[in-house]
């Protein structure tokens, strides 16, 4: 029995969900891996709706249906489809839940999948709605935590942009179930909303300071558009980004969601310290527990 | 003792202790306008010992649901209600506050998918009541509304 037939939302899960979820993806890391080959989605069809680009996503949840033994369909380019005739996204939801047994979607409109989700005759997964939710990212990252240190007592450092990027607040929210420590590091202008602050132990600190006591950093790119001018970009962001020589000595595991621009000098890469590319990968095995979760 | 609040109506409905200015919202929410042909009466900055200064509308000749009714108290929460037939009060009662409305509001996130004309996406909010405000969350985009009167449809 599912707990959940859609996801669209980390704010819809219960803390007991999200247990559930990372648990359950325990059971599929050998199969992300190819190790075995459990056939149980076999026969089944997910549905691609990707309107605006997201290669990794889209192939991540296309390794985990096939994983799974199931089949993946694609929208294809959007220019050529029938949604640059002017279809709307509700027609589109409607036509292809009689080609597939799930839905993932991709839209640049906040809101989107919770739309599709009310229009579609099958299950949908949000795979992000512009500046809104994409909970299988948060799921990821939580798995990631909980896979390399735990999420009992953890103390976590967030890391650059925390006044727009919505991977942080979402992760934020989550965090919370899980009563972590968290220390916001980030240029005053991008400073993490009060409003997000509510329930939650919180404070401000150096870079210095995270990476001496803290379990996690978690980086997020700092991008141009934020700042007046490139100058005050470039000074700005040069004193977030992670080097080797300020790691090396310290256990502190960094994550990034990526793709990173430089926000991570490639000397971190060969650390023990490092850990975002098996973060990534994680996300193989945190939608395939999703997948089965929603269509089993 | 007030005088002026109620010149008698035959059949209809009386709404009391509208906070003062927010008559005519009242009456855009139960969505009588300009060309409606209900008989509508209003009294506004009315002394009131409860509220200091209220506002009474009265409305005959149109038949409002409960439902609609409640849609009131997202800007009037201590809002009362007369169901007044031949001449006496049938019915008295405070307004609630509706779980979820549908139609009343619109969303001032432009991004959100209610806001795009192309699709069939009516917009609903969710009605969340804090200590003493109340709230209309976007059920797509999740949007928080804390003026609702400015996002009236
Ligand atoms: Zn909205």
């Amino acid at each position: 029995m599912s707990r959940f037939r859609h996801l669209i939302s980390i704010d819809d899960l219960s803390k007991d969900d999200i247990e559930h979820i990372l648990k359950k993806t325990d059971d599929f890391l050998e199969a992300a891996m190819g190790r075995e080959r459990p056939r149980i989605l076999e026969g089944r069809i997910l549905v691609n709706l990707f309107f605006e680009p997201s290669t990794r996503t889209r192939m991540s949840f296309e390794s985990a249906m096939k994983r799974l033994g199931g089949e993946v369909i694609n929208l294809g380019s959007v220019e050529a489809s029938s949604v640059a005739k002017g279809e709307s996204l509700a027609d589109t939801v409607r036509v292809v839940s009689g080609y597939g047994d799930c839905i993932v979607i991709r839209h640049y409109r906040e809101g989107s999948a919770r739309f599709a989700s009310m229009v579609s005759e099958v299950p949908v997964i949000n795979a992000g709605d512009g500046a809104g939710q994409h909970p299988t990212q948060t799921l990821l990252d939580l798995y990631t935590i909980r896979k390399e240190v735990g999420l009992r007592g953890l103390k976590i450092a967030l890391v650059g942009d925390l006044k727009y990027s919505r991977t942080v607040h979402s992760l934020i929210k989550a965090l919370t179930h899980f009563k972590a420590e968290i220390l916001l590091v980030s240029p005053e202008a991008l400073r993490l909303p009060e409003e997000l602050r509510e329930n939650g132990r919180f404070a401000e600190c150096s870079l210095d300071y995270a990476v001496e006591n803290a379990d996690v950093l978690y980086v997020t790119r700092i991008q141009k558009e934020r700042f007046p001018d490139e100058d005050e970009y470039r000074k700005v962001a040069g004193s977030y980004r992670i080097t080797a020589r300020m790691v090396r000595d310290s256990d502190v595991l960094i994550m990034h969601p990526l793709p990173r621009v430089d926000e991570i000098a490639y000397d971190v890469d060969s650390l023990p310290n490092a850990i975002y590319f098996r973060q990534a990968f994680y996300g193989v095995p945190v939608r395939m527990a999703i997948l089965s979760e929603v269509m089993l | 003792m007030n005088v002026l609040t109620i010149s008698k109506i035959r059949d209809g409905t009386v709404i009391d202790h509208i906070p003062s200015g927010k008559a005519l919202e009242v009456l855009k929410i139960l969505g009588i306008k300009r060309g409606s042909r209900e008989r509508v009466s209003m009294a506004m900055n009315v002394e009131s010992q409860k509220m200091g200064r209220k506002d009474i509308v009265k409305v005959e000749g149109k038949f409002i649901s409960e439902e609609e009714l409640n849609r009131i108290s997202l800007i009037a929460p201590e809002a009362t209600i007369n169901i007044i037939e031949n001449f006496e009060i049938k019915r008295k009662f405070r307004v609630s506050i509706p779980e979820s409305v549908e139609k009343l509001l619109r969303c001032p996130n432009m991004s959100c998918i209610s806001n795009d004309n192309k699709e069939p996406a009516t917009p609903i909010f969710r009605i969340e009541k804090t200590d003493n405000q109340v709230v209309a969350v976007c059920v797509y985009c999740g949007k928080k509304v804390y003026e609702i009167e400015e996002y009236l449809v």
